[in-house]
């Protein structure tokens, strides 16, 4: 099938489309004994007219899904540290790596250096914790909304809306990324996976949980002065990063202190 | 993650005759099942007899003392590498319907992997998440719902960053959708519809598939025309847009095409029938959503992926023209950018494809025939004529009677059409038809029309 010379480079030009030519019909068209109507025909999903789609598409499905499901085959690279400051992570290929920065650095409190697994839980994270507009407001009115994407609702404290999430939801109550602000502030050792279940089918309950986040292996971030606050925007930009490595102070002098 | 996705279909030692007779068994089977309604069934998903041919390494199956044993190291071992290959040997033993009974019986067991999917060690998560997939393969209801625990954390990570990660999450859901009811009635309220629409914004093409795959089954569960098609109500859809979203994804996929040897068979499916089927809603011409669809752009894509289409995944070339004819039936807008844009010509070279091909093809052209004068004065002089002698000499019916339909638009509008279908033995052509029950009126009116122009 040859396509007119052009046609790729039309696709990436502006949007847009000729005027359309004047239409006339004439009542012979289509008339006894012919019988075209021009008309947009609908087929509904078991119609036959996908059979052949839908059995190519499952003869593919079956080979992606043996694929998904296997390790892939990663190009190893020379082994490589993680450069964000202060983590020691050792990789040796590039999407291990990725999948590291993107769980451990990339949606960051500048506060409190918990990662979060999305843009969203991270804004309301810091909205929650370290917002005093917030705090001021949520007295008068319902500030704390509802985790589930799509969903409008507000409740005025964050039980409500732990209640909310379970009932309406059917979230579990231990939900990992919704815990309570604890009143004496951020640091606690996140009781991590690691740490908490003695044993298997022991309730991994996580003590002193914090909120929302993906919990620090090792011990508490330093605490940070009350009354600092920035005004400029709260995420940290992707070079910086005070995850696992400020809790591990300093393994090399080479490495800058960590700005706060 | 494109360069990994070569066929499976290569066993060592297979003779490439082999090969062909299981493809075309796999693809028999694949039919069958459709016929019976039963396409949504996962075990035609994962091609077991093909594993086994497959040599290396097989998985053995577990048991409950092993099980533990590796949760346990994966959970609290210091190293982090031998943590990894704890879940690694567990992922490997849950390729077996065996252990998967076993795990699931095991007090704990998904819990302790639901913490081990939620933690900070990324790679630990990766393999948690790889562990998850391999239940959801399950065709046990009993395995689905086991698996519950672990849903919400799933439409969490949707809204990240790592597109492996997604891909996985998204796969793995659309698993546990096809095999459970009460699996579908907590995910519906967990809100996995706004999840998966949130993830059509990325710019993975893998990530995209692996969304049509989870909206499509989730589209196919018996309860959806109750339960979830309404959540997704058409009108709502078409007034927010959505038909130039679709739109825009179409002009995507025409670039990916371009840029890698992309097999875009997995989203190419649902983005052409949802178009095509939403351009039926009486919303399109109340609310107008079809203009959006008018942009020349639009054209290009759609023949470009039809040219793909051709060379790549015949079986979709039907699905392709059907969206034409929904796109051309009442636009003049857009049969004026086919004329213009010196579509006509690659659209005539589909005519010898198939029957069904054929038919489609004359059904686009009359589309923008049946528009009047000034659309087929664009038609002809040019290759159309010849094009359509020959299709008339089919012996299909359908195909001949499209191109008498054809004809007669051609003969009305543009009356020079006639003398030169007589110069170019259009007659004789016709004459064979002429006893044809259903052909026959139509063919009389035509020589009529001729021979008295």
């Amino acid at each position: 099938m040859q396509l007119p010379p052009g046609l790729h480079a039309r696709l990436g030009g502006p949007p847009g489309a000729a005027e359309p030519l004047p239409v006339e019909r004439d009542p012979a068209a289509g008339a006894s004994p012919f019988h075209f109507a021009a008309r947009r025909v609908r087929f509904p999903r078991e119609h036959e007219f996908f059979e052949d789609g839908d059995v190519q598409r499952h003869l593919y499905l079956q080979d992606v899904l043996t694929q998904v499901a296997e390790e892939p085959e990663r190009p190893r690279v020379p082994e490589f540290t993680c450069q964000v400051a202060g983590c020691c992570q050792v990789f040796d290929s590039l999407e291990d790596y990725e999948h590291h920065y993107h769980t451990l650095h990339r949606n960051v409190c500048s506060f409190c250096r918990r990662s979060f697994p999305s843009l969203h839980l991270l804004d309301v994270h810091i909205l929650e914790w370290h917002d005093s507009l917030f705090q001021i407001l949520s007295e008068r009115q319902d500030m704390y909304q509802c985790l589930v994407e799509g969903c409008a609702e507000k409740f005025k404290t964050s039980k409500d809306r732990k209640d909310h999430l379970v009932r309406r939801h059917l979230y579990p109550a231990d939900f990992r990324f919704d815990k309570p602000k604890k009143s004496k502030g951020p640091a606690t050792p996140g009781a991590t996976v690691q740490g908490s279940a003695e044993a298997l089918g022991d309730d991994g309950e996580q003590s002193g949980g914090d909120a929302m986040e993906v919990s620090s292996e090792h011990a508490a971030p330093v605490p940070e002065p009350v009354a600092e606050r920035r005004t400029y925007s709260h995420r940290i930009p992707s070079t910086i990063c005070f995850g696992q490595g400020a809790s591990r102070g300093f393994k090399s002098s080479k490495k800058k202190k960590n700005q706060q | 993650m494109w360069s990994g996705r070569q066929g499976r279909l290569r066993p060592v030692g297979c003779a490439v005759e082999e090969l062909r007779c299981r493809w075309r068994e796999r693809e028999a089977a694949l039919r069958k099942a459709r016929r019976e309604q039963q396409l949504i069934s996962k075990r035609l998903l994962r091609d077991d007899a093909l594993e086994e041919t497959e040599g290396g390494c097989v998985a053995m199956t577990l048991g409950e003392a092993e099980i533990q044993q590796f949760l346990g190291l994966a959970q609290r071992g210091t190293e982090e590498k031998e943590r990894e290959k704890a879940l690694v040997s567990l992922r490997r033993g849950l390729q077996h319907p065996e252990t998967q009974q076993a795990f699931i019986l095991l007090e704990g067991s998904m819990r302790t992997l639901v913490g081990l999917l939620t933690s900070n060690q990324a790679l630990l998560q990766l393999e948690a998440a790889r562990c998850l997939h391999e239940l959801s393969h399950s065709e046990q209801s009993a395995v689905a719902e086991a698996c519950l625990p672990a849903t919400s954390y799933l439409l969490t990570y949707l809204s990240g960053h790592s597109s492996d990660f997604i891909e996985l999450c998204l796969y793995t859901l659309g698993n546990l959708i096809v095999e459970s009811e009460a699996v579908r009635r907590q995910l519906l309220p967990q809100g996995i519809v706004p999840s998966l629409a949130a993830c059509i914004q990325s710019p993975h093409l893998t990530v995209l598939e692996a969304l049509g795959y989870a909206l499509s089954q989730l589209l196919q569960a018996k309860e959806a025309p109750e339960a979830i098609i309404p959540q997704v109500n058409n009108a709502l859809l078409i007034s927010h847009g959505c038909l130039s979203t679709l739109g825009l994804l179409l002009l995507d996929m025409a670039g990916a095409v371009q840029r890698t040897d992309a097999r875009l068979e997995l989203l190419a499916c649902p983005v052409l029938r949802c178009l095509s089927n939403l351009l039926t809603e009486a919303a399109v011409e109340i609310v107008g959503g079809a203009n959006q669809l008018e942009d020349e752009r639009v054209a290009a894509a759609l023949f470009i992926l039809l040219q793909f289409f051709l060379q790549k995944q015949p079986s979709l070339l039907p699905e392709g023209l059907w969206l034409l004819n929904n796109l051309t039936a009442n636009s003049p807008s857009f049969c004026t950018s086919l004329l213009s844009m010196d579509l006509i010509e690659p659209l005539l070279q589909l005519l010898p494809v198939s029957n069904v091909v054929s038919v489609l093809v004359l059904t686009v052209l009359c589309n923008v025939a049946e528009k009047g004068p000034a659309y087929c004065q664009r038609l002809w002089p040019g290759p159309l004529l010849p094009c359509l002698i020959g299709t008339l000499a089919f012996s299909d019916t359908e195909v001949v009677g499209h191109s008498l339909e054809l004809l007669q638009l051609l003969f009305l509008y543009q009356p020079e059409t006639a003398e030169a279908f007589l110069q170019q033995s259009g007659l004789q052509v016709l004459e064979r038809h002429q006893e044809a029950a259903q052909l026959q009126d139509r063919v009389h009116a035509l020589q009529k029309t001729a021979l008295h122009r």
